[in-house]
């Protein structure tokens, strides 16, 4: 989807959240200057092209004790990898599920799965589970535990036009 | 903070989806038998106190346009702060996290365009004397996470 001039400003406008009002597509649509019909139209088009992913409350993970959390990595055969991914992104516990390259001889790992857990023994175990999940089809696993953030800034959209 | 059990039931509801329609909040409320009022309340009170990190629509930001790569370096431990240093110094560089393995420093490229990500991973081997394994998204599988209240 071609997003114009119109969408890059109310993604702007709600990309650091809604308003919490009772009216909060009104709120927006009247900060931007526009109709709420209009603006509620073009959510819904960047909705259906998964421009907007969702709509939702982000929790905040470790206020809820969700404190672990490991990158886990597997080696699936190529054959196997759309449709095993497919289940072990659907787990519950996974945040982030993707197929990445191999870079042999370095990295045989083509499977990324992001696990959280209350604890590492709790993200332990849940990596046990994908292992089962995964079972033939995988030659090899690993987890990498983040041991110190050392960089963070947002991907926020930059206020360019067009 | 504290929750309770309606915080949580909140928090489980609107992890799920939101609607875009004139009153949405009033939808959620009437859905989970709540008053609207108490409903924005608990919201505010829980974002206030950063039990809500965000509430709104998530945008995907490669559908907004831009490039991003997931890159990582095996850099030897006396040379770990120096690098850092100079993978950090990249406006590029999103995010930067040092992990338990032989590769021990993952970060996030985010460019406008596709070609800059192997330019500026280039750039970075040239600097820092070290590899820059890219590891570009080949598919994202359905997510269904979901944090318990």
């Amino acid at each position: 989807m071609k997003i114009d001039a119109t969408d890059r400003r109310i993604i702007a406008a709600t990309q650091g959240g809604l308003p919490l009002v009772p009216q909060p597509y009104a709120a927006v649509a009247q900060e931007l200057g526009m109709d709420e019909a209009a603006l509620c139209d073009r959510l819904r088009a960047m909705q259906e092209h998964g421009v907007i992913r969702r709509i939702a409350v982000a929790p905040n993970h470790y206020a809820l004790g969700m404190v672990a959390n490991g990158m886990s990595v597997w080696d699936v055969k190529d054959a196997r990898v759309a449709e095993l991914g497919a289940q072990v992104g659907a787990l519950d516990f996974v945040s982030h599920c993707y197929e990445r390259p191999r870079a042999l001889p370095d990295w045989p790992y083509n499977l990324f799965a992001m696990i959280h857990g209350s604890s590492s023994d709790e993200v332990e175990a849940k990596r046990q589970e994908v292992a089962t999940l995964l079972g033939g089809a995988c030659r090899g696993g690993d987890i990498l535990y983040s041991t110190r953030i050392l960089k963070k800034t947002g991907l926020r959209l930059r206020s360019k036009e067009g | 903070m504290n929750l309770d059990e309606t915080d949580r039931l909140i928090l489980n509801r609107l992890q799920e989806g939101f609607a875009i329609a004139p009153d949405p909040f009033l939808l959620v409320a009437q859905e989970l038998g709540l008053e609207e009022a108490d409903l924005l309340a608990r919201l505010e009170r829980m974002k206030t106190g950063r039990t809500i990190t965000r509430f709104g629509p998530f945008f995907d930001a490669e559908a907004m346009g831009g490039a991003f790569c997931l890159c990582a370096m095996a850099v030897p431990q006396e040379e770990f702060e120096g690098t850092m240093a100079k993978v950090n110094a990249r406006p590029e560089v999103a995010h930067n996290y040092e992990r338990s393995h032989r590769l021990n420093m993952w970060f996030v490229l985010a460019t406008e365009t596709q070609e800059e990500i192997k330019v500026v991973a280039t750039s970075l081997e040239r600097e820092t004397g070290l590899r820059v394994l890219c590891f570009p998204k080949l598919r994202e599988f359905f997510i269904r996470f979901r944090v318990a209240a």
